[in-house]
């Protein structure tokens, strides 16, 4: 069991939870994640470590479904029945003298991390963050610790420009010099901002998030195509080079379930 | 002497469709004693040494005959700590059966189905060993709780030492509780199994991967285990390498039976992970696995079940008696079939491509070889499920410096089981490749004597210090 120390909103869609987990604090490194399941019943999902301290680990959840919003139900003092990590490999911090940082929605959760280390090193870190209003910005303040400069898009123009955080992406390359490129967000997101990125032949990575059950590469049920080769998420990710990844196989796997989705919504509603 | 088996009933395959209740349904007091009598009792017996681990098989069914079945149960936990799973699962007829001498004339004694009914007479009743007297000191890890891990924490415990077994998923049995499905090992069998376990003093942790949560040199540094016992298994599927093998609707047997095993995806929306079929189901591949996945596919729902298999039913590996139950359930054989492609439309299955294939010479295997034939078949499918074997899991390996494997990823071990890294053992599928739930329980056994003796040298050179 695994107590919950410490929970607060980030906005009305995603909740911060500081998560008791001395092993795994002692372990995990940026780029880990973990898989927890809430209750006896619950589905296995995976989250990314967003941050460690005192062995506790910082999860952010977006209530996108109905496990997500099971999880959220829970307040501090309850226990996570289960939760295993760090999982997956850790980040490998490229040595690089300027970072094009890219999030989209909750996905900056997962790039918080491996832009502090970025930064640790003296990396100058650039930031595009998009959300779809400005609530839905998250970790702001913490990115304005780490990025020079930040680029903020909302989809109703409630903050910063409005669009989605691709738009200004071809205009920002040429305009700028980078190494290095990382994009997390929707797989969508992260498909069409590598392809600018790639083509302007700036290396990227991306953190991918296919369904999971077990997380230590035993299902496969998280495999992705990349050039031709299948690759597993949990054990050989979740952050992979963007050169090559089947972007919409993903997308095909990751929504397989969609009618199934719904129909646990409905009983969520219900209760 | 009868010459046929005393039947074992089984529910009958229209019952059994639609839920996952056991099939073969054990035998009676008054059956199994009645089986018991038609053993010879041989001076020799060949059962014996054809078993895995050598239970004296005349001594427990000759006590059945008494009526002692306390006696019985003993005999057997000499030698094996699992009878009513091993009585369930092995595959007897190329093991103890296949040996049986009454098997020659007539059919065999049903050794699998007595010792099923001694092991499930000891569950019943709590029959448990008596613990050692002394206790020993030493710490002793066991990395996984499958079969090969919980024979070694087992014997281990017997020896006196202090033993964990820690387990990275949120249940323990390994492939007890992931992989074979309740129709034919119910998990109330392997949970009173592990908790009989705990009973004995053996601890179990769950939630940990070793490697990853804790390495092993964090279990020997921080933890102070004297020893650990890699019973990892192999739990990483093996690959068709074909197109299409990664659209939406391919499943790999592990992940299509860990949602149904593990997460209860037949008790759908009550459990929350969902599963799928369609109405139009193959499973590729010819063993346990494939006609666990199969029979699975069939009860939550898929109209129709095909099995491709690349050679002919006498060359499946899978036991007898889980082929003809899935034959009677309506699971169908499509035999020398190699698939070659998998079809799809915005990434999702619909067809199958298969190469049709001939018999030709005998191979390592003593099973004539497949060739192809350059002739194909597409069938329309909705899901397909490769259930072709599994090999280990690189996460320990990767993580774990010293810990030597072969191109395969079967870590090494040398005549005591004892790996390239000192006090650290491994036994099972992770040591052998994919073998039976025996085999497994066999090596973790072998394995904890050899770690006995490494830990009195081992204390012997620390007083010498």
């Amino acid at each position: 069991m695994f107590q919950i120390t410490k929970k607060y909103p980030l906005n009305q869609d995603v909740d911060a939870l500081w998560v008791l987990a001395p092993f795994i604090s002692l372990n995990a490194k940026p780029g880990h994640f973990i898989i927890l399941r809430s209750k006896d019943e619950s589905e296995r999902i995976p989250l990314t470590i967003v941050d460690v301290k005192d062995e506790q680990i910082l999860l952010i959840v977006q209530k996108v479904g109905y496990s997500t919003e099971e999880l959220c139900t829970l307040n501090e003092g309850d226990f996570i029945l289960d939760l295993v990590g760090p999982l997956g490999q850790a980040i490998v911090v490229k040595n690089v003298k300027r970072l094009l940082a890219v999030a989209g929605g909750v996905g900056a959760a997962p790039l918080l991390p491996q832009v502090k280390e970025y930064a640790a090193q003296g990396t100058k870190v650039d930031l595009l963050i998009g959300a779809k209003t400005e609530d839905h910005l998250i970790l702001l303040d913490e990115f304005s610790h780490y990025c020079r400069n930040i680029y903020i898009y909302t989809d109703d123009g409630s903050k910063g420009q409005k669009g989605f955080v691709t738009k200004d992406i071809n205009e920002i390359l040429q305009k700028n010099s980078y190494d290095h490129a990382i994009v997390i967000g929707p797989v969508v997101m992260m498909k069409s901002a590598s392809q600018i990125t790639l083509k302007h032949n700036i290396s990227t990575d991306v953190s991918l998030n296919p369904i999971m059950i077990d997380g230590t590469g035993m299902c496969g049920n998280c495999r992705v195509s990349i050039n031709g080769k299948t690759y597993f998420a949990c054990v050989d990710g979740p952050d992979f080079n963007a050169e090559g990844i089947d972007f919409d196989e993903l997308i095909a796997r990751q929504k397989y379930y969609e009618k199934e989705e719904h129909q646990c919504r409905l009983g969520l509603n219900n209760r | 002497m009868k010459l046929n088996k005393t039947k074992m009933p089984n529910v009958l395959p229209s019952e059994r469709a639609n839920n996952f209740n056991e099939v073969a349904c054990g035998y009676d007091f008054d059956s199994a004693e009645m089986e018991a009598t038609r053993c010879l009792q041989c001076k020799n017996p060949r059962c014996v040494s054809a078993c895995p681990v050598n239970i004296n098989i005349p001594k427990f069914i000759d006590h059945i005959v008494n009526r002692e079945w306390e006696e019985a149960y003993y005999a057997i936990s000499e030698d094996n700590i699992l009878p009513s799973i091993c009585g369930r699962v092995c595959p007897q007829e190329k093991q103890c059966e296949g040996a049986c001498v009454v098997g020659i004339k007539g059919e065999s004694v049903a050794i699998g189905a007595l010792e099923r009914a001694v092991g499930d007479y000891a569950i019943i009743n709590d029959l448990n060993r008596v613990m050692p007297v002394r206790e020993n000191t030493g710490k002793v890890a066991i990395v996984g709780s499958g079969p090969a891990g919980l024979a070694c924490a087992y014997e281990i415990r017997l020896l006196g030492y202090t033993v964990t077994v820690y387990e990275a998923l949120h249940k323990f049995g390994g492939v007890l509780q992931y992989g074979i499905p309740d129709f034919r090992l119910p998990k109330s069998i392997v949970n009173n199994e592990i908790e009989r376990l705990e009973k004995l003093g053996v601890m179990f942790k769950k939630n940990i991967l070793v490697g990853k949560t804790i390495t092993i040199d964090q279990l020997k540094s921080n933890l102070e285990y004297d020893a650990v016992f890699i019973g990892a298994g192999a739990g990483l599927p093996i690959s068709l390498n074909i197109p299409g093998e990664n659209f939406a609707g391919v499943y790999y047997a592990n992940e299509f039976l860990t949602r149904v095993n593990l997460m209860r995806a037949m008790e759908f929306p009550h459990a929350v992970t969902p599963i799928r079929t369609g109405e139009k189901v193959f499973v590729i591949g010819g063993g346990n696995v494939a006609m666990d996945a199969a029979r699975t596919a069939k009860r939550i729902g898929a109209k129709e079940v095909v099995v491709l298999y690349r050679r002919d039913r006498e060359a499946m590996p899978a036991r007898r008696e889980e082929i003809i139950h899935a034959t009677e359930e309506g699971v169908s054989f499509a035999f020398l079939r190699s698939p070659v492609k998998i079809e799809g439309k915005g990434y999702r299955v619909k067809k199958i491509v298969c190469e049709k294939m001939i018999l030709g010479k005998p191979d390592q295997s003593n099973r004539r070889r497949p060739i192809p034939t350059n002739t194909y078949e597409t069938y329309q499918a909705d899901t397909v499920i490769i259930a072709i074997g599994q090999r280990p899991n690189p996460i320990l390996s990767r993580h774990t410096k010293g810990l030597k494997t072969d191109m395969k990823g079967y870590v090494i071990v040398d005549e005591t089981y004892q790996t390239t890294l000192p006090g650290v053992f491994a036994g099972g599928d992770v040591v052998s490749g994919a073998g039976t739930v025996i085999h497994a329980m066999g090596q973790g056994k072998k394995a904890a004597h050899f770690i006995h003796e490494y830990l009195i040298q081992k204390k012997k050179i620390d007083t010498d210090k």
